[in-house]
């Protein structure tokens, strides 16, 4: 009996998840297996096109014979590289029309025309004439004939199905592609990002944890450019550092802060001299850390002050009867209760940086030395039009994600087992 | 006494000092006004001569008449050495004066004497100034963008200093930035695709999401621990892996250009994380409620419909919120499969708006607006939902 009703729950557990399993399945699991098929070939934006048979139609009447009227298909091969087999040609007539005569790859069927043309090479092209003749001596109605689309059909190769598969791609990722270059800018970019937002999350979720005036109002401000459309804060952002007719800069000049105008987005290196030292300081990619900071800072920000608002208050009641000042006790209370939460956050924003796409792109672009993996993937696959390549980047990112993860859960694991 | 403390005490309360004077500088500045010094120096020594002098005053004299002395003193010197300023400038520091001093007043020589005070100021005025600067830095772009959608690009080019906005003017002209998106870009078109996108996905998320998290958090099946643990696996793998083969499959099957392609893939997206959130809040709903259903013999479906649903309508309006703002403020996918026009969601059309660099400005920012104040909006209204919505799952982002 029990054996049959947990039978049932089984059955239902899975009509319940199988919706959501199918989906995700298809739309996040089938792309990564998918980018390694990818990754093997050599694809450009331009084959992925499935190529059609295609007919323009157009009629004519003739001059000298007023019940006949000329019907010329524009036939071609959309494709320009593949071939098409077995084309298909299908068109249907009024009723009071008959073809007169027909080119013998054809024949009519109830008031149907029915081609075979057989296979078409790369950028095929004919046109293909029928002549037509009312059958009842009525006038030819060229309206009604326009309105009939005909259909083609035909069977071709889809480029991403064929078995021909190449290491070019993972040669041209890791030696032609400035591959160490890219990656350092990403860790850098990642790294610094990460550290910067938990750093100031620490800061702010210490300071909303007191208890001041305007504290709640104080709490949603510091999540809005979290929540915020990345789109408008990022043109916000740069109409901000404009170096001509930006506001930062035209500020610090007003106050005598900068003399000559810094171009944050745009320009490369920023040397400053440190006493006597020439230092070189990535500038656009500093900015862009700047500005992954001020926008995910607000995530370690909530997380913190979850944590910060358990810790009982009994702890530092007790530090204080032990004569403890705020420093000691912010390193020997809070900082120890929140190493947990600052951990499964280093992992979750330095995965997210890592891959973080969008803010890169609409703030520079991936210029001035600020090209990450993820803004290569979408030059390869959609600048340069090298799906393929963008595909093997795709892949770099995903092992490199892999073993983050890995490196990360051994970690956490020896950490939890020494408890 | 300690001499450490006072040192502390009047360096850094006076630093607090000139901070709160120069915001308000660049916020005077930014109405067009010319002042171009922050006299550091001065403000520095005013300001170490305030709070000193308030620690020999002390308690001899009430604190509002204290107070209202030390604005006037300031005040009159900053008028004398900044020159030629609004009577709304000194009102200003007038203000910001008697807020400082309110500040300083709790401390006198008593409370510098007692142990940890040099610290205890320090923390005190680093979480002032914590406040005022963090506010300021956040708030500051959002203020630009709303301030820039009603300039024109001449004024601004002129002098980008000045955010002052002219509110003498006709209606029409103040709001123009706003009557071009609508008339000349379509913005009317963009905001019913966005919309009917986010709320589409959050209903279709629903729908799948509720029967799943169900499942997984009440009913025993074959790789239910997988399931589960696969699912915050499958969160943590990044849009832009799956942006070329979603791109090459949707090309071939004629997705790209369509709304319900994007339906599609926001859905899955967002998925694991609804499932995720909301099996947790059904595993905290008592058993007992639906083995008393199971007597009434209702199935599954009944279970969900009548008792898991109307006790979990929080955590769902939460999972809802938070899916739409996902759904609503998304960029790459909408980059990817959108290049015709009349699809465009808000996002991609902004973009799109700033591809041509002929646009003004001021439309682009009027775009912004328009795409940023629904979703702030629904945070602050609705804060409590989305928070611990946040925290247990985190916007993907």
């Amino acid at each position: 009996m029990s054996d049959t009703l947990s039978k049932i729950e089984k059955r239902t557990a899975y009509i319940l998840i199988l919706p959501a399993v199918f989906l995700v399945f298809s739309i996040i699991l089938f792309p990564i297996f998918a980018n390694v098929w990818i990754s093997f070939k050599e694809v450009g934006l331009k084959d992925i096109r499935i190529p059609e048979p295609r007919a323009k139609k157009i009629i004519k009447s003739i001059k000298d014979n007023p019940d006949q009227l000329k019907v010329i298909y524009k036939l071609r091969n959309s494709s320009l590289i593949l071939e098409i087999r077995d084309v298909k040609f299908q068109d249907k007539l009024p009723k009071n029309i008959k073809p007169i005569n027909l080119d013998e790859r054809c024949r009519v069927k109830s008031n149907k025309i029915y081609c075979e043309f057989g296979n078409w090479e790369a950028k095929y092209k004919e046109n293909f004439q029928i002549l037509l003749k009312s059958s009842d001596g009525k006038q030819l109605n060229k309206k009604e004939l326009k309105t009939i689309k005909p259909k083609l059909t035909g069977k071709s190769d889809n480029i991403l199905l064929n078995t021909n598969f190449t290491l070019k791609n993972f040669k041209k990722v890791f030696f032609q592609n400035e591959f160490f270059d890219l990656l350092s800018t990403t860790f850098y970019y990642t790294f610094f990002g990460t550290i910067g937002s938990i750093v100031f999350g620490i800061l702010t979720a210490q300071l909303v944890n007191q208890k001041f005036f305007g504290r709640t109002f104080m709490r949603s401000v510091l999540l809005f450019p979290y929540v915020g459309p990345v789109v408008a804060l990022a043109y916000t952002w740069e109409l901000l550092l404009d170096p001509y007719s930006g506001t930062l800069n035209n500020l610090l000049m007003n106050f005598q802060v900068i003399q000559e105008p810094l171009n944050l987005l745009g320009q490369k290196y920023l040397t400053i001299n440190f006493f006597g030292f020439d230092l070189k300081l990535r500038l656009a990619l500093t900015t862009v850390i700047i500005f992954e900071i001020w926008r995910y800072f607000p995530l370690a920000f909530l997380f913190i002050l979850a944590r910060l608002q358990a810790v009982p208050k009994e702890l530092y009641e007790a530090a204080e009867v032990d004569g403890a000042g705020p420093l000691q006790k912010f390193i020997n209370i809070t900082l120890p209760q929140i190493t947990a939460v600052i951990s499964i956050l280093f992992m979750i924003r330095f995965i997210w940086n890592f891959n973080k796409f969008e803010d890169i792109f609409l703030l520079t672009g991936g210029a001035s030395g600020t090209r990450t993996l993820p803004i290569n993937v979408y030059e390869q696959g959609f600048t340069i039009s090298d799906i393929g390549m963008g595909s093997a980047v795709s892949i770099v990112i995903v092992a490199l994600l892999l073993i983050f993860m890995f490196v990360y859960f051994k970690l956490i694991g020896k950490r939890a087992d020494e408890n | 006494m300690k001499t450490k403390s006072l040192i502390y005490y009047a360096l850094i309360s006076s630093i607090f000092l000139f901070s709160l004077v120069s915001i308000w500088k660049i916020l005077v500045t930014l109405q067009g006004v010319e002042l171009k010094n922050f006299n550091f120096a001065i403000i520095i020594t005013l300001g170490i001569a305030i709070s000193l002098l308030n620690l020999l005053i002390g308690e001899k004299l009430n604190y509002l008449i204290k107070s209202t002395f030390f604005a006037l003193i300031f005040t009159i010197f900053d008028g004398y050495i900044v020159q030629v300023m609004p009577i709304w400038y000194n009102i200003g520091i007038f203000a910001i004066l008697i807020f400082f001093s309110f500040k300083i007043n709790k401390y006198n020589q008593k409370y510098l004497a007692s142990e940890h005070s040099s610290q205890i100021v320090v923390f005190d005025f680093l979480t002032l100034f914590g406040i005022v600067l963090f506010s300021f830095v956040i708030l500051f772009p959002f203020y630009m963008m709303l301030i820039t959608s009603f300039k024109t690009q001449a004024a601004l080019l002129i002098n980008p200093l000045d955010f002052s906005i002219n509110f003498n003017q006709d209606f029409k002209e103040l709001f123009k930035s706003y009557f071009v998106i609508f008339d000349t870009y379509k913005f009317g078109r963009y905001i019913l695709i966005s919309t009917f996108v986010s709320i589409g996905t959050v209903i279709v998320t629903l729908l799948f999401a509720i029967p799943a998290a169900y499942a997984v958090a009440r009913l025993n099946f074959f790789g239910k621990n997988f399931l589960s643990t696969s699912i915050l696996i499958i969160y943590m793998f990044p849009a832009i892996v799956l942006v070329i083969p979603l791109y090459t499959v949707f090309s071939q099957l004629g997705l790209r250009n369509s709304v319900g392609g994007l339906l599609i893939v926001y859905t899955a997206t967002t998925l694991p994380v609804a499932i995720y959130m909301l099996q947790g809040y059904f595993r905290s709903i008592p058993k007992e409620l639906e083995e008393a259903a199971i007597m009434d013999k209702l199935n599954w479906f009944g279970i969900i419909i009548k008792i898991i649903l109307p006790l979990s309508i929080p955590a769902i309006s939460s999972v809802a919120l938070y899916v739409f703002m996902i759904a609503w403020n998304e960029f790459l996918f909408s980059l990817m499969f959108l290049d015709n026009p009349n699809s465009f969601t808000l996002s991609r059309a902004i973009q799109y708006l700033s591809g041509d660099a002929e646009t003004p400005r001021q439309y682009l920012m009027a775009g912004s607006v328009i795409v940023t104040i629904p979703v702030l909006l629904i945070f602050v209204y609705f804060e409590k939902y989305l928070v611990s919505g946040l925290t247990a799952g985190s916007v993907k982002g």
